[in-house]
């Protein structure tokens, strides 16, 4: 398992969603994925991205404007 | 026994591509959706930006309308792609920037790609003849199929009825019969579909599913690429042109000035790439400087972002200059009244 993290501060919603499933391509069933991002959009976007996708979302965290989601890659 | 037929839906978060799946879904077909981001989508962006709309949902309509369907959902950026489309179209625009016959046959043509890659058989729309009266009107149907290359496998099940047959339709892949025949601009035949699949949350854009179709962004995109001699943008243009008030003193050079915090806070992550000015000696917003300035032009640029500082009616305001390499400097002046400031500098 290997647990990478993506930086997509600055970026608007759908582009934070979109680079989170072009990084989960790349990754493996159990993997994990933190995306970082200032789009409050995210926390809303990234877990329904989730849910149709399969995979799991493990912890949401927001801290000074900053939002942070990490998930496991479904299989 | 033969094999389940799969096609994938452009949806767009609004009702009609949302039925158009659906209804292809009840025949058995195994549907996926495709949405393309252009950067122009109304979806998300400005929202995300202003402080004062935390209020409304932040949802994703295309996300969401998959979730609803229970279908996967592509979400492919053309950013870059689409600036051809944007910048020369063939069919020309519509009533704004829109060149809608242009895009449609641009997504088209990205999906049946899409199908040849993996290995789906077909492609739906949720388009309706008469709906919109450049690119869905009863001519352009076949121009789009025919100029996108998708030709006969691009089903548009709400109007189906009312076209020629498409390979779907005569191989069998799905029923003819249990298509639509909805014409125009009427929304009454939509709603009741939806009420009948049980739909009762959806989202209805009044103009079109992007920035392009509004009056005040187009005539943005204008002023920009008139002032750039060109017609050429990166994405952060188009981003920058949804956020801020933009005034444009001369022709080489423009101030887009934050109008609340949230959009100040976005404004901040481009301060490596624009002078920026903000009030030192009273709150005011933060104003980036796009272009090439000269000591006069700051100072103009200064008097007017004093203007929308609580020090509008001071005397005297401090006005803090930031340029891109983070050199800073202050300058005092006067701040302007509202006289001053033309009517045509407001884009
Ligand atoms: S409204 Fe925008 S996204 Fe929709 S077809 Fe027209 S140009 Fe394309």
């Amino acid at each position: 398992m290997i647990k990478e993290t993506l930086n997509a501060r600055r970026l608007l919603c759908p582009l934070p969603v979109i680079r989170t499933q072009d990084k989960v391509k790349q990754l493996k069933a159990g993997d994990q994925l933190e995306v970082i991002c200032t789009d409050p959009g995210v926390m809303q976007d990234i877990p329904t991205w989730c849910r149709i996708n399969g995979h799991k979302v493990l912890e949401t965290k927001v801290c000074d404007h900053e939002y942070s989601i990490t998930l496991e890659v479904g299989a | 026994m033969s094999r389940q037929r799969k096609a994938v839906a452009l949806i767009s978060g609004g009702l009609d591509s949302m039925l158009a799946a659906k209804i292809v879904m009840e025949q058995g077909v195994h549907v996926e959706g495709i949405n393309f981001f252009t950067g122009f989508c109304v979806e998300g962006h400005t929202h995300a930006i202003r402080e004062n709309d935390k209020a409304k949902p932040k949802r994703n309509n295309a996300l969401w309308v998959a979730e609803q369907l229970g279908i996967k959902l592509h979400i492919v950026d053309v950013v870059e792609e689409y600036k051809k489309v944007l910048i020369n179209p063939k069919h020309g625009y519509g009533t704004h920037m829109n060149p809608c016959l242009d895009c449609k046959i641009f997504m088209v043509n990205k999906a049946k790609q899409w199908i040849v890659e993996n290995d789906f058989d077909f492609i739906i729309t949720g388009e309706v003849i008469g709906q919109r009266p450049m690119s869905q009107t009863k001519s352009k149907m076949p121009i789009v199929s025919k100029q996108s290359g998708a030709d006969d496998l691009l089903l548009r099940p709400m109007c189906a009825k009312n076209l020629p047959a498409t390979r779907p339709e005569i191989e069998g892949w799905v029923d003819r019969e249990k298509l639509c025949d909805i014409t125009g601009r009427s929304r009454k035949p939509q709603m009741a579909m939806a009420e009948k699949f049980g739909i009762d949350d959806y989202s209805q854009p009044a103009g079109g599913c992007c920035f392009l179709t509004d009056k005040y962004y187009s005539a943005r995109l204008v002023d920009l690429w008139k002032a750039q001699g060109s017609k050429d943008y990166e994405l952060d243009d188009v981003m920058l042109l949804k956020v801020g008030r933009h005034i444009r003193p001369e022709k080489h050079f423009k101030l887009i000035i934050a109008r609340e915090e949230g959009e100040g806070r976005f404004l901040e992550g481009y301060k490596k790439e624009f002078t920026s000015m903000h009030c030192l000696s009273h709150t005011g917003p933060l104003a980036l400087i796009d272009g090439i300035t000269s000591a006069e032009d700051l100072y103009l640029a200064a008097r007017i972002v004093a203007r929308y500082g609580q020090g509008r009616h001071a005397e005297q305001v401090d006005i803090k200059i930031r340029d891109k390499e983070g050199s800073e400097r202050t300058l005092q002046v006067k701040p302007l009244t509202n006289e001053e400031i033309p009517k045509e500098w407001y884009v």
